[in-house]
């Protein structure tokens, strides 16, 4: 109704000529806020607050016709978990719908569905033509079943070019050990809780009721990951960990509350079936760039660890706790990010007596296919300033990503449901 | 300087109660002079102590401010757990805690139980009730004594 009134209208204007033809044109360029959102990038780049959705704001995605479609933690007051926005001329996105009665963090849209999560399920919507959820209030259950003890509870969802379905379960615990984050207590043997976490589990993205039994375990000994993508030059999933906790807090005669700070590295993971990143065995060191053995389990700070643990594809600063991964395939940003990763830092709370770090989305560059050259702080200041960022009390914790249609960056805040649209223009 | 005055005399006259009685109460085994033996009583000594106790074992979690950190871990100023029932609250430290709304919000991480001492436990929780914004009576090492042993 609404848009034939907006047709009607427009018809004499289109008639005038050029005139109109710059109208039309310059309608469609994205307007960028005089202060860049608040945000710090690199020259060129621009960056505006599409929306305020007023909820916690996971992950987000953007189907092919321009539909954002945008993850709540939890249901808004209107009982909404799944936001639906749509980019009007200006670049600034308005809210035109909401449905699913449930919180999560996982969303991803793909040949023709939108797939979402809970903290315990996968489920995925029928797409039209124009990119729109055909039947909001019915759902079909993809996945279901998988474990949800609070810690670590998102389940961050991807699907790749073979319809496969890959589905995080963060472990429920810090370091596996008998009694989690105590003191003192040692590693559980032979960790029973990566038989149902710790891991990314690959599924069916078509088969309804799946669940652990029907599922693959992909890759273990991962303890928590948010942020994954589907790597299409690879061929190849991308996985990036959130790193243990609290190594002072539990061994202070082994680590001082600094080292504890800066161990270990968040590590970013090229998978293949059936591989193994060591968690709750091992840990990261990124200035030494070794694997270490985890006190828990016979480590004292210097011991390497022993198995068959993959390497990290890149290592990022302790704590920063990684929650969104993208892998950019746009043309509107400069050709150097063409396939390089975006990851948006949710920003620690685990560096404590030292400052708080993060709040900020990075760039990775890639050469076909595997990161290449030193990562790069790309959008900072989510924090709002420097003294808000030291004491882990940000305006913003950045935590989905996604691309739009015209090649823009999405960013979405789970403090206050921002949601940022990043632009290059010359 | 006539509101520096007026806290001064608030500060005097809160306080004399609380020295009135220490003094009148023989200290037995002269152990703990320094505490109060009324009931309820903060002194800046259990601050200080209840502060360092703080550092080492809380601030990780509830951050240097108390505030905690969103959707992880409460924050401790004005929770119905940290103002209410003490024993309520020294179960807290001694057991942990997990799945527990505080104050109607979730939190995902855990609480794990403090190896701390009576008195150590006393003078936290006494900090903790007295800082962040919080004004609350004292928690004495007798009474985590005997939660203590009532305790499981
Ligand atoms: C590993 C992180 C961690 C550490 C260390 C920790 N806490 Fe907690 N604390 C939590 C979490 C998480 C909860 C909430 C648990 C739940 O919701 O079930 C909590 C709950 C509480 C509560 C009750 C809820 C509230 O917010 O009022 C109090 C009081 C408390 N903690 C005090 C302390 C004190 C005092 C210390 C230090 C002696 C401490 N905590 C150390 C994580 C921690």
């Amino acid at each position: 109704m609404k848009t034939s009134v907006l047709r009607y209208l427009l018809l004499p204007a289109a008639l005038v000529g050029s005139l109109s033809l710059y109208a039309l044109r310059s309608e469609e360029r994205v307007v960028p806020d005089p202060d860049n959102a608040g945000l710090k990038l690199p020259a060129g780049f621009k960056a505006l607050v599409a929306a305020e959705t007023g909820g916690r704001a996971r992950h987000i995605t953007v189907t092919p016709q321009g539909l954002i479609y945008v993850k709540l933690n939890r249901p808004n007051a209107a009982g909404k978990g799944i936001l639906t926005l749509r980019s009007t001329a200006t670049g600034k996105a308005e809210a035109v719908g909401g449905f699913g009665n449930y919180g999560g963090t996982g969303i991803y849209a793909k040949g023709g569905y939108l797939y979402a999560s809970s903290d315990e399920e996968v489920f995925r919507y029928q797409l039209n033509a124009k990119g729109e959820v055909v039947n909001p209030d019915k759902p079909e259950k993809v996945v279901t079943g998988l474990i949800n003890r609070r810690q670590h509870e998102s389940k961050s969802v991807v699907v790749d070019n073979d319809g496969n379905l890959y589905v995080n379960v963060g472990a429920y615990s810090n370091s596996c050990q008998v009694k989690d984050r105590q003191k003192g207590s040692l590693g559980q043997p032979n960790c029973p809780i990566l038989d149902s976490a710790g891991g990314i589990w690959q599924f069916r993205a078509d088969k309804l009721n799946q669940n652990y039994g029907t599922g693959t375990r992909y890759a273990t000994g991962l303890r928590n990951v948010v942020g994954l993508d589907w790597n299409a030059q690879a061929g190849q999933l991308f996985v990036i960990q959130h790193g243990r906790d609290q190594l002072h807090d539990i061994f202070p005669e082994m680590y001082t509350t600094q080292q504890s700070a800066e161990l270990p590295a968040e590590c970013l993971y090229a998978l293949k079936k059936g591989d193994n990143a060591g968690w709750p065995y091992m840990y990261y060191d990124g200035q030494q760039r070794k694997k270490m053995m985890a006190p828990e389990y016979g480590g004292d700070g210097k011991k390497e660890a022993t198995g068959n643990f993959i390497e990290p594809a890149a290592a990022f600063p302790a704590h920063t706790a990684p929650n969104g991964l993208l892998f950019y395939t746009g043309t509107l940003f400069p050709e150097r990010y063409r396939n390089g990763a975006f990851i948006a830092f949710h920003g620690s709370w685990n560096r404590a007596p030292e400052p708080q770090k993060g709040y900020y989305v990075v760039f990775q560059p890639f050469k076909n296919g595997k990161p290449s050259g030193d990562w790069e702080i790309f959008a900072d200041n989510f924090a709002g300033d420097a003294a808000k960022a030291a004491a882990g009390r940000p305006d913003h914790k950045p935590c989905g990503l996604a691309q739009g249609p015209d090649g823009s960056l999405y960013v979405t805040d789970d403090k206050k449901g921002t949601i940022f649209r990043i632009v290059y223009q010359k | 300087m006539k509101f520096a005055l007026v806290t001064l005399l608030g500060l005097l006259i809160g306080a004399t109660p609380a020295a009135l009685a220490q003094q009148k109460k023989p200290t037995p085994k002269g152990k703990t002079a320094a505490k109060p033996a009324v009931s309820g009583a903060v002194t800046p000594a259990m601050l200080a102590a209840g502060k360092t106790i703080y550092t080492q074992n809380c601030l990780t979690c509830h951050m240097a401010d108390g505030g905690g950190v969103e959707t992880m871990n409460p924050p401790l100023s004005k929770t119905t757990w940290v103002l209410g029932e003490k024993t309520r609250l020294i179960k807290v430290l001694l057991n942990g805690l997990q799945d527990q709304d505080i104050d109607g919000e979730p939190y995902r991480n855990v609480m794990p139980a403090q190896d701390l001492t009576d008195q150590q436990i006393a003078d936290v929780l006494t900090y903790v009730r007295n800082s962040f914004g919080n004004k609350a009576s004292a928690v004495k090492a007798a009474e985590v004594k005997a939660v203590r042993a009532s305790n499981k």
